[in-house]
C-alpha cells in the first residue's frame, strides 16, 4: 500500500480467472448443446417441454405443454417478419434459429451490459469533469478504473455485431437479406439498416468514446505531477464535448444495437431509456467498488458523505429509469397500436416473471431501501441495494434482447449464467488492473482539497 | 427564569456564525435563538437541535396521498361514472391502473409537499399577519445574530464574543409579557 497505490492481488486475480474460466465453459456448453438441423429443435423442445427441470423457468411453457402448432403460431405474432403466410416448414425453421441464437444472445446479453456498466460510468465521469463536481475528485481513480473495461468490453461487443453480420447467427433478422426481401417494413429502413452502415457507425461509436477516455486518463494523470492547471482545464474542455457526442451517439447506439433486434418495433424514447440503465448501473459499480477498497484499506480520504452522494444517484436515477420506464410502457399501452404493443405483449405473456420481476428489482427495492437518509451512509445497504439493483438491470437487458432473439425459448440456464460469469470475470480482471496502474489518490486535482473535506 | 436579560451578538459572515456557535456552547451559555437571514448549513448540528422528523411525516403524508389517490379514481372511472377511454372500458382498476400511475404520482408529491410545508409552518408558529419576532431587521438581510441568555457573567460573555468575531454586541432587558 506504499504511495497509494493498489496491489491487484493473485486472490482476486485468481477468482476473476476462475469466473472466466467457469463461465466460458457455460458459453461452449450453450452453443455445442444448439441444434443443428429443425428436427433436434424440435426434439429438444418437445423434451423440454415433457421433462421436469425446467418448469421454473418457463413461466409460460406450461399453457402449451401439449406444444401443439397453433399454440406457438400465437407466440410468433411478435417476430412476424416472416410474413403472414410461413408453413409448417418455417416454423420448424423459425424455432431452429430461436434456440441457435439462444448461446448467442446469452453472450450478447452479458457482454452488452458490462460494456455498458463502464459507458455509464464514463458518462457519470464527464458530467463530473464538465461541471468541476467538488465531491467527487475522491473518487476519480475508481472511475477511471472501471471505463478501462470500456474498450475491451466494446469490442467484444463489436465483434459479436461482425459475426451477427457475417450471418453466424440470427441476432438481428433484418440482416438477413432473405427476410427483408418479403418484409416491406424494413425494405424501407434499409437506408439505415445495413450491414456495412452499421458496423462503420458501431466504429465511430466506440472510437470516439474511448478515444475522449484515452486523453481525460492522460490528462487527469498528469495533473498529478503538474504545477498549473491546464490538465484540468484541458479535461474540463473535452468532457464538455464528449458529453454532446455521447448523448449523440449513445441514443443511436441503443437503437442499432438494441432496438433494432426488433426491426419493426420502435420507441422514440429508447435512447434515454437505456441511457438511465447504464447510468445507475455505472454509479452503483463506482459505489460497489469503492466500498470493496474501502474495506480492504485504501482510499482513506474517502467519506461517509461520498457513499451517501453515491447512494443518493443511485435513488435518484432508479427513479429516473422507473419514470422512462412507465413513459414508454404507458403511451404503447394506452394507444393499443398493434405494431407498437406487440413489444409489451410479448414481454407480459412470455417474460412475465422477468418483466415484473425487474420492475421490482430496479424501483421498489431501492425505493424503499435506499430512501431513508442514515441508511445511504450504511455501506451494507448500499452493498445490498447496489446487487439488486446490477442484477435488476442485467434483467432489463434480457427482457430487452431474449423475447425477439429467442422468442418463448428463454431459459436463465447454464450458457446465461456461463455468460454473466464470464464478463464479470473479464470486468474485475481489467477494472481491478486498471486501477491498480495509477495512484488511488488523484493528488493533483484542483478540486481535491474540496473533495477531501467534503461533508454532508 | 433568573434573568430577564440577554446577549445579542451580531455577526455578518456564516462561517464565523457557526465556529461562534461551536466555541459559546463549549464555554456552556445557553443559546437561546439564532436569527439568519438564510438557512445556514450545519447550524442545527452545532447547535445540538434534534433532528427534524419532517421526512418521516413527508412519507405518511405521500402515503396518504397515494390512497387517496388510488381510492379518488376508482369512486370516479370505476364505480361511479365508469367511461370507455380509447377503447378501454373502466371495468376493474386494475386492468385500468397504468393509466392512473400519472395521477397516483401527482398526488403523493401534491400531499406530500403541501402537507410539509403546513405542519412546517405549524411548528415554527408562523401564520399570515404575525408580527416578527426577528429583534433586529438586520438578519432579515445580510446579518446573523445570537441570543444568549445572561446570567451574572457578562465581562466574560462579551469578551468571549469579542474573541469569536461578533461585530456588534447588546444587552438587551427583555420585555416580559406582563408589561
Amino acid at each position: 500500500m506504499e504511495n497509494g497505490m493498489y496491489t491487484f492481488t493473485n486472490k482476486l486475480r485468481n477468482f476473476s480467472i476462475i469466473l472466466m474460466v467457469v463461465g466460458f465453459l457455460g458459453l461452449v456448453y450453450g452453443f455445442i448443446t444448439s441444434p443443428d438441423t429443425v428436427a433436434e429443435a424440435q426434439a429438444m423442445v418437445a423434451d423440454a417441454h415433457h421433462g421436469e427441470g425446467h418448469g421454473t423457468g418457463h413461466d409460460g411453457a406450461a399453457t402449451h405443454d401439449a406444444h401443439g402448432e397453433t399454440a406457438h403460431g400465437e407466440q410468433h405474432e411478435a417476430a412476424a417478419a416472416h410474413g403472414e403466410n410461413h408453413g409448417e416448414d418455417h416454423h420448424g425453421e423459425h424455432l431452429l434459429h430461436q434456440l441457435q441464437n439462444k448461446p448467442w444472445a446469452a453472450l450478447y446479453v452479458a457482454a452488452f451490459f458490462f460494456m455498458m456498466i463502464a459507458l455509464g460510468t464514463l458518462a457519470f465521469y464527464a458530467i463530473n469533469r464538465a461541471a468541476q463536481a467538488g465531491w467527487s475528485p475522491a473518487l476519480f481513480r475508481v472511475m477511471e478504473g472501471i471505463t478501462g473495461y470500456l474498450l475491451p468490453g466494446a469490442l467484444i461487443v463489436f465483434v459479436i455485431l461482425a459475426l451477427s453480420g457475417m450471418h453466424y447467427n440470427h441476432l438481428f433478422i433484418w440482416m438477413d437479406p432473405e427476410v427483408v426481401a418479403h418484409d416491406k417494413l424494413i425494405q424501407g429502413k434499409v437506408g439505415f439498416l445495413n450491414v456495412p452502415g452499421f458496423l462503420f457507425r458501431a466504429l465511430i461509436y466506440i472510437g470516439g468514446w474511448t478515444t475522449y477516455r484515452y486523453f481525460s486518463r492522460k490528462f487527469s494523470l498528469a495533473q498529478d505531477q503538474a504545477n498549473d492547471i491546464s490538465n484540468h482545464k484541458k479535461n474540463f474542455r473535452i468532457s464538455a464535448g464528449f458529453l454532446v457526442f455521447y448523448i449523440v451517439t449513445e441514443s443511436m447506439m441503443s437503437w442499432d444495437w438494441v432496438m433494432s433486434i426488433d426491426p419493426h418495433w420502435f420507441s422514440t424514447l429508447f435512447g434515454w431509456y437505456v441511457f438511465a440503465s447504464m447510468f445507475v448501473s455505472g454509479i452503483t459499480t463506482i459505489a460497489l467498488i469503492t466500498i470493496y477498497l474501502k474495506s480492504k484499506g485504501y482510499l482513506e480520504k474517502v467519506n461517509d458523505s461520498h457513499i451517501h452522494d453515491l447512494g443518493k444517484f443511485m435513488f435518484g436515477i432508479s427513479i429516473f429509469w422507473t419514470y422512462l420506464w412507465f413513459s414508454q410502457f404507458m403511451l404503447i399501452w394506452y394507444s393499443n397500436i398493434p405494431e407498437e404493443v406487440t413489444y409489451f405483449i410479448t414481454r407480459i405473456e412470455d417474460y412475465n416473471v422477468p418483466f415484473f420481476g425487474m420492475l421490482v428489482m430496479n424501483f421498489i427495492f431501492p425505493l424503499l431501501i435506499l430512501m431513508n437518509s442514515d441508511y445511504k451512509r450504511l455501506n451494507y445497504f448500499i452493498v445490498m441495494a447496489g446487487i439488486v439493483i446490477l442484477l435488476g438491470h442485467y434483467m432489463d437487458v434480457f427482457n430487452m434482447i431474449m423475447p425477439s432473439a429467442v422468442g418463448d425459448q428463454w431459459f436463465i440456464g447454464v450458457p446465461e449464467i456461463g455468460g454473466f460469469l464470464f464478463f464479470f470475470g473479464l470486468f474485475i480482471f481489467v477494472v481491478f488492473k486498471e486501477i491498480s496502474k495509477a495512484p488511488l489518490h488523484a493528488a493533483g486535482d484542483p478540486l481535491m482539497g474540496e473533495s477531501e473535506r467534503f461533508h454532508y | 427564569m433568573s434573568s430577564n436579560q440577554v446577549i445579542h451578538a451580531l455577526y455578518d459572515d456564516d462561517d464565523t456564525l457557526l465556529s461562534a456557535v461551536k466555541s459559546i456552547r463549549e464555554k456552556k451559555h445557553h443559546i437561546e435563538e439564532v436569527y439568519t437571514p438564510f438557512p445556514v448549513h450545519g447550524l442545527d448540528k452545532a447547535l445540538g437541535l434534534a433532528d427534524t422528523r419532517i421526512s418521516i411525516m413527508a412519507f405518511i403524508y405521500g402515503c396518504i396521498g397515494f390512497s387517496v389517490a388510488v381510492l379518488m379514481m376508482n369512486y370516479i372511472m370505476i364505480e361511479d361514472w365508469p367511461q370507455n377511454i380509447g377503447g378501454k372500458p373502466s371495468f376493474s382498476y386494475l386492468e385500468n391502473m397504468p393509466a392512473f400511475v400519472p395521477i397516483m404520482f401527482e398526488m403523493t408529491v401534491f400531499f406530500a409537499a403541501h402537507l410539509m410545508v403546513i405542519t412546517f409552518y405549524l411548528r415554527s408558529r408562523l401564520w399570515p399577519f404575525k408580527e416578527a419576532e426577528n429583534p433586529n431587521p438586520l438578519t432579515t438581510d445580510d446579518k446573523f445574530l445570537v441570543e444568549i441568555e445572561l446570567l451574572d457573567n457578562e465581562k466574560e460573555l462579551n469578551a468571549l464574543l469579542k474573541e469569536t468575531g461578533a461585530i456588534d454586541i447588546t444587552t438587551i432587558e427583555k420585555k416580559s409579557d406582563h408589561e
